[in-house]
């Protein structure tokens, strides 16, 4: 490994040494993308014989791709930890689907809202999450300990200044604190350290035949009998794989040939697109993840 | 050299920082197309340059400092060229914004000051080489920006930087590299501008790819603060903590602070492996041999080398919030893993960030900077500030909000505290060597009779006096008057000569001084014995190359002409042979060299620890 990727390994496992000690209660998100590969694996080095003293969260959409689900399960139970599921059922009986809803509204209520829920009821005080810093522009200013109003609400306001390695996890009842330890990776450094570390990844990111049709100039896998196609809209198999993982009518595929780790980092070096490209929530308008994250979305 | 290189910049509002590092991420292929188009949206809608796409939105992230047209918090960008990566700190230049640029620096080794070429130097510009100063930035870069504004002037660029040179000295800056760019038009960015051919450094890309960000001070030896006790069953207990200095391996002899207890390290647990060795940076778990009392804030040492302990220190803090820090107000201490309460007892006085001046304050309020004494409720385990940040930084907590109310940097400890048993310990040459902050070495010069030796040599340690440095001085002045007053000039004489200045040389170095020797020195065997003598690197020899025609024109003391007219015998260069060494760590051109520039170059190898290879002649 790189002295580059291990100080970057270093850093991070001390933050989630760190997210622990000071924490009543803690948990990991736990979304099956590679982001949270990388993190359960970092966590798993930083407790080392011990499995990681926390459960794993993950806010289910049921909108994920299928194959995203049987991973997980096989993932927690690897790492010798509990796993959490939570669903918003109350939204998903009253019909909240990613089709009839514009994507703010579906991913308000069925991440956003659920991710709320689980955590109230959890009472979970220090919640570590695999975001990056240079995965969006309002994201280059977050904290790695970043804090939380009750409600979960973000302010820039209230955020902590940061200096050194300290971190300052102190709260009241009710609030909360996130941690970020991936915050100083990028793209590529994820992908380095999943090659590296022989990471196993859900298939979706390689190159493989997919169905898919073409909506709005990107390519969307149907993954099962849910998809609405559009009348005289037939799927179509093409040799496809996902930059990042979401729910899979909201996340788009890239044509590729990259069937191997090497490959996809030889494709993210030369990448002329952003990852989050393929997120359809983000473009709706200019600076709106800053508005879902002030909201409590990851 | 680190592959990475974590830097901070700052800046006067509109000195045009934020384009500066747009063109940066630019430059080096980070700017993505969909972040492009986002971009050229943008441009139109916020950007100051009409149609054309304005960079400094690449950077300027939040909504609302958009609509305010200024940066506010402190941002980290991420970006690489084939030979470094970089990771940069941010921060906004306006003068409520201490803390931010505080934050940045406080994780940077370097900073890239930006000045605006068509203003000269602002007093922002002196605020802000002093907080990244405070914060132990020991690097600065001053790219001086819009050049192109003054035509490229290179007057104008010369005298910003000739006023900055006594900040510059002033500060302790280690390293400093002034850059005339324009980041609008991307000149000396990654590559030289045609723009100013009188521009003979690098540019900046260029430099921050090169630049060797190690600090001058010495390497303390094993430290690691424990963060948590890793105990899931009763089989095994490790302590798991990352390496604040030096290494450990298996078997070495540790001791727990507080507490003193000592023991050897059994193992060193890594992911489903066992490690041999860990060092500074890393992330381990230790197991030791013996049941000792070890939980967090403890630190794990070499025994060799102990920590100090205290509960009372001096410290320069600086207020981070609203609330003002008041003394004889309790205050939670966080410093590395260990937790304490802590109580300002007194501000000594508050620091004025522009001129370094000391001010009478009572209390400090936000963006203020102060030493002040520092009393916790318990003796907790430290580094002094400047030799090791891990170990002596800290945040101050309000007790009530938990708000990060202030962050300190400790300066020293008041008073050892009482009820801790010291072990005895060896006094060593790393002990003296650290408490002075310097690395020892012997500069020994050597070159013809009136080739210019003491006058280089005495202006060399004038400005290592002026930085700070312990040295001391040995030549024929001091020696042959006292300590050799029994020897002549025969060649035996002469040898013994030096083998006297060696052993002097030597115990100085030793005692942790930079030690400056200037003999004739003619002959190659004895100053070959003179380095046996000392440990690699800590020998530098130092030829004063100048040619016996010119030693003889110059002849200031009519030395030469007596030789010639044979009233003095076994004078070196005349009746006596002199060697010129074959691998001298620095050579000095004295013909076409100024007695300064001598001085510069030698500097400036120490500086960048370059001076333990030879040099080409
Ligand atoms: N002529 C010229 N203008 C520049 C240069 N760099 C920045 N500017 C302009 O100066 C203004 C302020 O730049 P900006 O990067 O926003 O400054 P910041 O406040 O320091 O981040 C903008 O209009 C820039 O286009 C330069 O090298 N030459």
């Amino acid at each position: 490994m790189s002295g580059y990727l291990a100080s970057l390994e270093a850093e991070s496992i001390e933050i989630i040494r760190e997210a622990v000690a000071l924490a009543e209660k803690p948990v990991m998100m736990y979304s099956i993308g590679k982001d949270s590969s990388v993190m359960l694996h970092l966590a798993r080095k930083a407790f080392w014989p011990a499995a990681p003293p926390f459960p794993l969260l993950h806010v289910d959409t049921t909108w994920k791709f299928r194959e995203m689900i049987a991973f997980r399960n096989r993932m927690a139970q690897e790492s010798g930890m509990k796993l959490l599921v939570h669903t918003n059922h109350q939204r998903k009986a009253e019909g909240v689907n990613p089709f009839t809803y514009d994507s703010d509204t579906y991913t308000g209520l069925m991440k956003t809202e659920a991710l709320k829920q689980a955590l109230d009821a959890g009472k979970f005080d220090v919640i570590i999450g695999g975001a990056r810093r240079d995965e969006e522009k309002s994201r280059a200013k977050e904290r790695i300990f970043s804090f939380r109003s009750p409600g979960h609400r973000w302010d820039p306001k209230l955020q902590r200044p940061e200096l050194w390695n300290i971190y300052n996890a102190r709260i009241h009842p009710g609030e909360s604190i996130r941690v970020f330890p991936l915050s100083n990776w990028t793209e590529a450094d994820i992908w380095q350290y999943i090659a590296d570390e022989n990471i196993e990844i859900v298939k979706l990111y390689f190159a493989a035949p997919r169905p898919v049709v073409k909506r709005s100039g990107q390519w969307i896998m149907v993954d099962d009998d849910r998809f609405p196609l559009n009348p005289g809209e037939v799927p179509e198999m093409r040799t496809v794989r996902f930059r990042t993982l979401g729910c899979y009518p909201l996340t788009a595929a890239i044509e590729s040939k990259a069937t191997t780790i090497a490959e996809i980092v030889e494709e993210t070096q030369t990448a002329r697109t952003s990852e989050r490209q393929g997120r359809l929530i983000d473009h709706d308008q200019s600076a709106s993840m800053e508005k879902k994250k002030q909201e409590g979305y990851f | 050299m680190r592959d990475t290189l974590r830097f901070i910049t700052c800046g006067s509002v509109d000195d045009g920082k934020s384009t500066l590092i747009g063109r940066l991420l630019w430059e080096s292929k980070q700017v993505f197309e969909d972040h492009l188009s986002a971009l050229e949206r943008d441009s139109t809608r916020y950007g100051t340059q009409g149609e054309a796409i304005d960079l400094a939105l690449l950077v300027d992230g939040l909504q609302s400092e958009r609509e305010q047209s200024i940066t506010i918090d402190v941002a980290y960008r991420f970006f690489a060229t084939p030979r470094r990566r970089f990771v940069v700190a941010d921060t906004p230049g306006h003068e409520q914004y201490t803390r931010n640029m505080a934050t940045g620096a406080s994780t940077s080794e370097l900073a890239v000051l930006v000045v605006n070429g068509s203003k000269g130097l602002q007093t922002q510009t002196h605020r802000h080489a002093r907080i990244v100063s405070l914060l132990g930035i020991k690097h600065l870069v001053m790219a001086i920006n819009k050049m192109d504004l003054t035509g490229w002037d290179e007057v104008a660029f010369a005298k910003i930087v000739e006023d900055f040179q006594p900040v510059v000295r002033d500060l302790g800056f280690e390293t400093f590299q002034p850059i005339p760019i324009s980041a609008l038009n991307g000149d000396n960015i990654t590559e030289l501008s045609s723009a100013a051919p009188w521009y003979k450094g690098p540019a900046l890309l260029t430099y921050l790819e090169e630049i060797d960000a190690t600090t001058g001070v010495p390497d303390l030896k094993f430290r690691m603060p424990v963060q948590l006790v890793n105990r899931p069953n009763h089989d095994f207990r490790g302590y798991c903590g990352r390496v604040a200095s030096g290494k450990v391996g298996v078997g070495d002899r540790v001791r727990i602070v507080p507490g003193g207890m000592e023991t050897k390290v059994r193992s060193i647990v890594a992911w489903k492996a066992e490690l041999p060795s860990a060092g500074s940076g890393d992330s381990v778990t230790l197991c030791l041999e013996d049941e000792v009392d070890v939980s967090r804030g403890s630190v794990i040492v070499a025994s060799s080398d102990p920590l100090e302990l205290s509960e009372q220190f001096e410290a320069r803090v600086l207020c981070l919030s609203d609330h003002h820090l008041v003394a004889g107000r309790s205050y939670l201490l966080n410093l590395h893993t260990c937790q304490a309460v802590a109580t300002i007892t007194a501000i000594k006085h508050q620091v004025d960030v522009r001129t370094g001046s000391h001010l009478a304050a009572k209390t400090l309020a936000m963006n203020d900077i102060g030493v002040v004494n520092i009393s916790t409720d318990r003796p907790v385990p430290f580094e002094p500030y400047d030799r090791c940040r891990r170990l002596g930084s800290f945040i101050l907590v309000d007790r009530l909000t938990n708000e990060t109310i202030g962050a300190g940097m400790i300066d020293f400890s008041l008073r050892r505290a009482a009820n801790i048993r010291w072990q005895a310990v060896d006094i060593h040459k790393a002990a003296r060597a650290r408490q002075k902050l310097q690395k020892p070495v012997c500069l020994w010069f050597t070159g013809l009779s009136a080739s210019g030796k003491s006058t280089i040599a005495n202006m060399l340690e004038k400005r290592l006096f002026a930085a700070g440095k312990h040295t001391y001085m040995l030549d024929g002045d001091n020696i042959r008057h006292g300590l050799n007053r029994d020897l002549g000039f025969t060649e035996s004489d002469r040898v013994e000569n030096i083998r006297r200045v060696t052993e002097v040389a030597r115990l100085f170095v030793d005692a942790g001084l930079i030690t400056i020797v200037s003999f004739i020195s003619p002959y190659r065997a004895e100053r070959d014995l003179a380095r046996s003598r000392f440990e690699v690197g800590e020998f530098i020899e130092v030829y004063v190359d100048t040619p016996l025609e010119e030693c003889e024109r110059r002849d200031p003391k009519g030395l030469y002409a007596k030789a010639r007219r044979g009233e003095l015998t076994n004078f070196t260069g005349i009746d006596s042979e002199y060697e010129p060494p074959e691998s001298a760590e620095i050579r000095l051109d004295t013909v076409n060299n100024t007695v300064e520039q001598c001085v510069e170059h030698i500097l400036y190898k120490l500086e960048h620890g370059m001076a333990s290879k030879p040099e080409a002649n």
